[in-house]
């Protein structure tokens, strides 16, 4: 069965999601992971928004996170300020995954997605942070979403929004973060992951009929892509439901944009 | 039919933005990027041609992007300026950003809904552990001598400390962030009573901080209803009325943004705003079309929505429309 480079992308951050995880997630690709994790793979996961939304029913996709399909069938309305403590205090904390994009990301996971050129001289202007600081700062696993391209895996962002392993090693917990970086950046081509000590980004998975040097060409650093393996194809039931089930009306899938 | 005459507080919206907003004040606009954004009050800002406004917002799309197109805004304090899907960056806000033509603060959202709690609890500042080692606490968008000169501005963006209470030898970090105690909030809500009690039904995002830490606050409702008539079910309201300073009732007030329960957002208009505001230039004939050359929202979304109001009208059971094309 014949899939799309975005579909695969999807599959392979939700593949990532067990039943006993908490999913907090963004807009656009992030919210469709999700959305299919628990469409397929995990159905006892529990999505939730930062907006406050919690176990939303989600029968249609939302294109933000403050869309009213968040609140439909919810199992609790929560505030902005709820929504992030669940990400800290003991109890649910360590359930918690977030999934989210960004602009630009260096070798280590940090993440750009408020501007480039000098902060007092902005060339490009994104969003900025949201809650994506907040959540790479507080939860204990974080999958980040990439298209693979040069200009965004860069060796220095214009702008760290939001925290990854920093500069590696333990570099992270002498700033005060007490949580983890991030435990996968899942692009178009493949996986990477961060090595155990140096906290470096490494190639960690290939999609099929990806070659790993075509990886390493589009990042702008260099990347250990020696102990790639290769990821599982879609199957049909996989594709199926994404297709059919958790984004029929291709309001995410067909965008061109990652 | 409710007589206005007989309580101060319910008023027009454009008696309220005369009385509550004046140039130079610092504003706070509740809602989430395609979720009750102020619209209404949004646009009669802009009518009344109020500027050098110090905007304050977490997360907002639609109204922030319209407020600082126009020109009414100087400064921003904000964690995230975007439109779902419409328009991930908000067109406006990125493009005078490049121009130089506002000064922005970046925070996170958690610390920005934390300012606005702070503000609301009375305390000057509140402590957080997100964004340690980044650039949100390396990197300022206004400099010393603005904060030392406009004292409604925090003194510094933030500050990294020990945390005093740590018993490590080497003390864990915490950021305190300031408090914000704007002048004027503005709220779009499903109901309210004549006397400001207000009912926002679904999330209710930071407004209810937002309003608590604010020194007026202007409330605009789909449905407003008499005093007291909220009572019977108090579990469902958030502000006493005590907080509220106008109370305007404005049907589709937050079109086109959505309002849960009410109507959803209205995804054709938002897809053609995004070519409606492509460059300055564009956006001024917008404005002069939809904004200037309307008298009031019903006017408004008379020329904007059309015909497809119907379409975007909410579901009951679901709070959202099925037959809106967000394609």
């Amino acid at each position: 069965m014949t899939y799309s480079s975005k579909e695969i992308m999807v599959l392979a951050a939700a593949r990532q999601i067990k039943n006993k995880d908490i999913v907090f997630c963004g807009t656009g690709i992030s919210m469709l992971a999700a959305v299919a994790a628990k469409h397929i793979y995990a159905p006892d996961c529990m999505i939730f928004f930062e907006t406050g939304a919690i176990d939303s029913k989600l029968e249609k996709l939302p294109l933000a996170v403050s869309d009213s399909r968040v609140m439909y069938g919810a199992q609790v309305f929560c505030s902005l300020i709820d929504s992030f403590c669940f990400m800290q205090n003991r109890k649910t904390g360590s359930n918690i995954v977030g999934i989210i994009g960004a602009a630009q990301i260096d070798p280590f996971g940090n993440l750009n997605s408020t501007m480039i050129g000098n902060y007092q001289d902005t060339k490009a202007r994104f969003p900025g942070s949201g809650g994506a600081c907040d959540v790479a700062s507080f939860v204990d696993t974080n999958i980040i979403f990439m298209k693979l391209e040069k200009r965004k895996f860069v060796k220095i962002l214009d702008y760290m929004t939001s925290p990854g392993w920093l500069t590696g090693f333990d570099s992270r917990q002498k700033q005060g973060l007490m949580t983890r970086g991030p435990s996968a950046v899942v692009t178009d081509m493949g996986i990477m992951g961060f090595e155990k000590e140096s906290k470096h980004m490494v190639l960690k998975e290939v999609y099929p009929g990806i070659d790993p040097e075509t990886i390493q060409e589009n990042v702008g650093f260099k990347i250990d892509i020696s102990k790639a393996t290769q990821t599982l194809p879609p199957n049909s039931r996989e594709l199926k439901i994404l297709r059919e089930k958790t984004d029929p009306e291709r309001l995410i899938l067909t965008k061109g944009d990652i | 039919m409710i007589s206005i005459e007989t309580n101060q507080k319910a008023m027009c919206l454009e008696q309220a933005v005369q009385t509550y907003v004046k140039p130079g004040d610092h504003l706070s606009i509740g809602g989430f990027t395609v979720s009750r954004n102020p619209m209404a009050a949004v646009h009669e800002i802009i009518r009344q041609r109020i500027t050098n406004l110090h905007l304050y917002a977490h997360s907002n799309g639609q109204g922030l992007d319209e407020l600082v197109g126009s020109g009414a805004v100087s400064k921003i304090e904000i964690a995230y300026s975007g439109n779902g899907r419409f328009a991930p960056t908000c067109i406006c806000f990125k493009r005078q950003i490049i121009e130089n033509k506002i000064l922005v603060e970046d925070y996170t959202n958690f610390q920005m809904a934390l300012r606005f709690l702070a503000g609301s609890m009375g305390v000057p500042y509140l402590p957080t552990t997100t964004s340690l080692g980044t650039d949100i606490i390396n990197k300022w968008g206004f400099d010393n001598k603005l904060r030392e000169n406009d004292t409604k501005i925090a003194a510094k963006k933030l500050i990294v400390m020990d945390n005093p209470f740590s018993r490590n030898k080497i003390p864990d970090k915490i950021v305190l962030v300031p408090a914000i105690n704007p002048d004027v909030t503005l709220i779009h809500t499903q109901k309210a009573d004549t006397k400001g009690t207000t009912r926002i039904q679904g999330l209710t995002f930071s407004d209810v901080e937002q309003a608590k830490a604010s020194k007026t606050v202007i409330v605009t409702c789909d449905e407003l209803v008499e005093a007291g008539s909220l009572n019977t079910n108090p579990g469902a309201n958030q502000l006493p009325s005590f907080c509220v300073d106008a109370v305007v009732h404005v049907p589709f007030g937050a079109y086109p943004t959505a309002c849960f329960g009410c109507y959803d957002y209205d995804a054709p208009f938002l897809d053609s705003y995004r070519d409606m505001a492509a460059t300055q230039e564009q956006f001024q004939q917008y404005l002069n079309d939809y904004i200037l050359g309307t008298k009031d929202h019903s006017q408004f979304i008379q020329k904007a929505c059309g015909e497809r109001l119907e379409a975007i009208k909410a579901n009951p059971e679901t709070g959202y429309s099925d037959q809106i094309k967000r394609k």
